[in-house]
């Protein structure tokens, strides 16, 4: 792929850079390398104390939560702990994460897709009104989340579509940041050349987007779909104002409701924390496993600012 | 394909249907745009559109509240009924210092970390940087929930810890307290990422800059300040529009706190009162005023703010 190659070199300086500052080759404990890492490793904890702690706790049941030190197993309840968070009210749970991945996972996509297209448009052809477009969607990047549910809300109550999926799903799949990434990142790696020599051999514009732009522009759709993804995981503020029915929630707003419940049903507490860390897992793991494309996509962002 | 025999006819053909073929291609950005700009209208415009329209209607209703109701053009008043509301007022108050601390605390402490795991000095950066940025892969509601845990007494390890090392029962969860218990949440969440956008900037600097200092005779601190974060300044001022944007919206962890404390009123944040005034006191027409003021306010914010420091910024560049 495009960004491992661009990315990779520049990515080891640690190696070079030792020698330079340290004069010596190989790994020297200096002063201070040893307080940078001291540093750096008391932030880690900060970072992961959390991490732990659900981790740890999950395997605890509703009482030894309470009873046993914080940071330490304490009675091993992990299997029940599953069982009843995949049982509790049916299958209310493994419901919320399959509409996760229906929210996050397919908007993210489709959100992708029309913000390549939309892109692709913007960098590739001339037309009247081009850049007035451009303006009114980058203006549409500054435009907060929250403040347009509401109003959305609104809207769809006036046509009775608040409470079911599309109300949550439609709003999602636009991205304007999308578009402004796809722009610049078309503009920047697609050449005209190669364009017009696809157009000679006789492939139609959509054909010549789809096999040959989308192609090249694939690290940066890498880079929309994650960006989409979390906007869409974390918006809370819309699900909560749309849905009332708890079989269309996603997971989030699911853990919520329980979160504000188990005064009443204390061993949903142990639910809620099981129930994070179950949903957190999957994300977790795709998130680091894809960091580069974090930064190479950031980079291209911040380039342009 | 017939698509592909029909142009390699048009393009062996005579002018008349190349002409056509040309018109085809100028048909083509708008049929790419189509999708992205419908959905955009229908989802970014026209809501904007009717927040703007109900924050100058309101609901009249007459005779006691059993008469008819109907909406009356209201002018400004749901803008000044919202600005005079001192719950409102206070809310703002409250997310602009939250803003004017938890930013400025934040960033120097993501690009502290940036600037240390850059440095030649770090070791274990493979293990580190995915540390610090894992955080940001767990969302809002579930990273406030787990902190809600860990600010609990009789639940936290935290609150127990700083027992037992002699700092008294800490109560996370105050009066004057809470609103930096929340500020604790949003540095654990966002700190990482934007150490991860500075970083990629300090990645992006040639290594030969740094050589050059040196050779003049530059120290380590030197190169960091006077080379570095020049350098890296257009990727703070992205991290810092990003943090002015999302302070302004408050919402979730405040929010998921309040199942654990009674200190955070209806009207904690701007976003608080507008879902209590949408949802709870059945004032949709304030809760737009307060939707608008809130994205006004925010693009004001971030736009000057990126004025104000391109401005700056066109100097270091």
């Amino acid at each position: 792929m495009l960004a491992e190659s661009t990315v990779r070199p520049e990515r080891d300086p640690a190696p070079l850079s030792r020698t330079r500052s340290g004069r010596r080759p190989g790994p020297v404990y200096t002063k201070g390398s040893i307080l940078t890492t001291a540093i750096l490793f008391v932030v880690g904890i900060y970072f992961l104390l959390p991490a732990w702690w659900l981790v740890v706790s999950s395997t605890k049941g509703p009482s030894s939560l309470y009873s046993s030190e914080g940071l330490w197993f304490g009675h091993f309840d992990l299997w029940r702990n599953l069982t009843g968070l995949f049982t509790y009210n049916g299958d209310i749970y493994l419901r919320w994460l399959l509409n996760t991945v229906l929210y996050a996972g397919v908007g993210a996509l489709l959100a992708t897709a029309l913000s390549a297209a939309a892109g692709f448009a913007l960098a590739k052809y001339e037309f009247r009104g081009r850049e007035l477009i451009f303006s009114i969607i980058l203006g549409g990047v500054l435009v907060p989340a929250t403040a347009l549910a509401l109003p959305l809300y609104l809207l769809m109550s006036k046509v009775h579509l608040t409470d079911t999926y599309w109300s949550v799903f439609l709003p999602s799949i636009v991205s304007p940041f999308g578009v402004y990434l796809a722009r610049i990142y078309a503009s920047a790696s697609v050449p005209d050349e190669l364009l017009e020599a696809a157009r000679l051999d006789g492939a139609g514009e959509f054909r010549t987007f789809v096999s040959i732009a989308a192609r090249i522009m694939s690290p940066a759709l890498v880079t929309i779909f994650l960006f989409q993804f979390v906007a869409i995981w974390n918006n809370f503020f819309l699900p909560l104002v749309m849905l009332s029915n708890q079989r269309l929630y996603p997971v989030t707003l699911g853990l919520y409701s329980w979160n504000d419940q188990y005064g009443q049903a204390p061993q949903l507490v142990s639910y809620v924390i099981i129930g994070a860390l179950v949903s957190v897992i999957p994300l977790v793991i795709a998130f680091l496993s894809l960091q580069r494309f974090w930064r190479s996509g950031l980079t291209a962002g911040s380039v342009k600012l | 394909m017939t698509a592909i025999t029909q142009e390699a006819a048009v393009a062996v053909a005579a002018p008349p249907r190349r002409r056509a073929a040309r018109k085809r291609i100028q048909g083509a950005p708008a049929l790419f745009l189509a999708p992205f700009a419908l959905l955009f209208t229908v989802f970014f415009l026209v809501p904007i559109g009717y927040a703007i329209y109900e924050s100058l209607y309101r609901v009249h209703v007459s005779g006691l509240g059993l008469g008819p109701t109907g909406t009356v053009f209201a002018g400004f008043a749901n803008y000044t009924q919202a600005l005079s509301s001192s719950g409102f007022v206070s809310g703002l108050e409250r997310v602009l210092l939250f803003g004017v601390v938890q930013i400025p605390v934040m960033l120097v402490f993501a690009t502290l970390l940036a600037m240390l795991l850059d440095s030649a000095a770090a070791r274990f950066q493979r293990f580190f940087r995915p540390a610090f940025f894992l955080p940001y892969g767990i969302p809002g509601v579930i990273a406030s929930i787990l902190w809600s845990f860990l600010y609990l007494p009789g639940l936290s390890p935290i609150v127990s810890g700083l027992k037992t090392m002699g700092f008294g029962s800490v109560n996370f969860l105050g009066v004057h307290t809470v609103l930096w218990s929340i500020a604790n949440i949003v540095t654990w969440e966002y700190t990482g990422y934007n150490m991860l956008i500075i970083y990629a900037g300090l990645q992006a600097i040639p290594k030969e800059l740094y050589e050059a200092a040196r050779m003049d005779g530059a120290s380590e601190w030197k190169i960091a300040t006077r080379v570095k974060l020049p350098m890296v300044f257009s990727s703070v001022v992205l991290t810092a529009v990003f943090s002015i944007i999302g302070t302004l919206q408050l919402f979730s962890e405040p929010q998921v706190l309040r199942a654990v404390t009674t200190n955070i009123s209806s009207t904690f944040t701007p976003n608080l009162d507008a879902y209590t005034q949408a949802f709870t006191a059945n004032n949709p027409n304030e809760a737009a005023a307060i939707a608008v003021i809130l994205a006004v306010g925010t693009f004001i914010l971030s736009f000057g703010f990126l004025r104000l420091t391109s401005r700056r910024g066109g100097l270091g560049r």
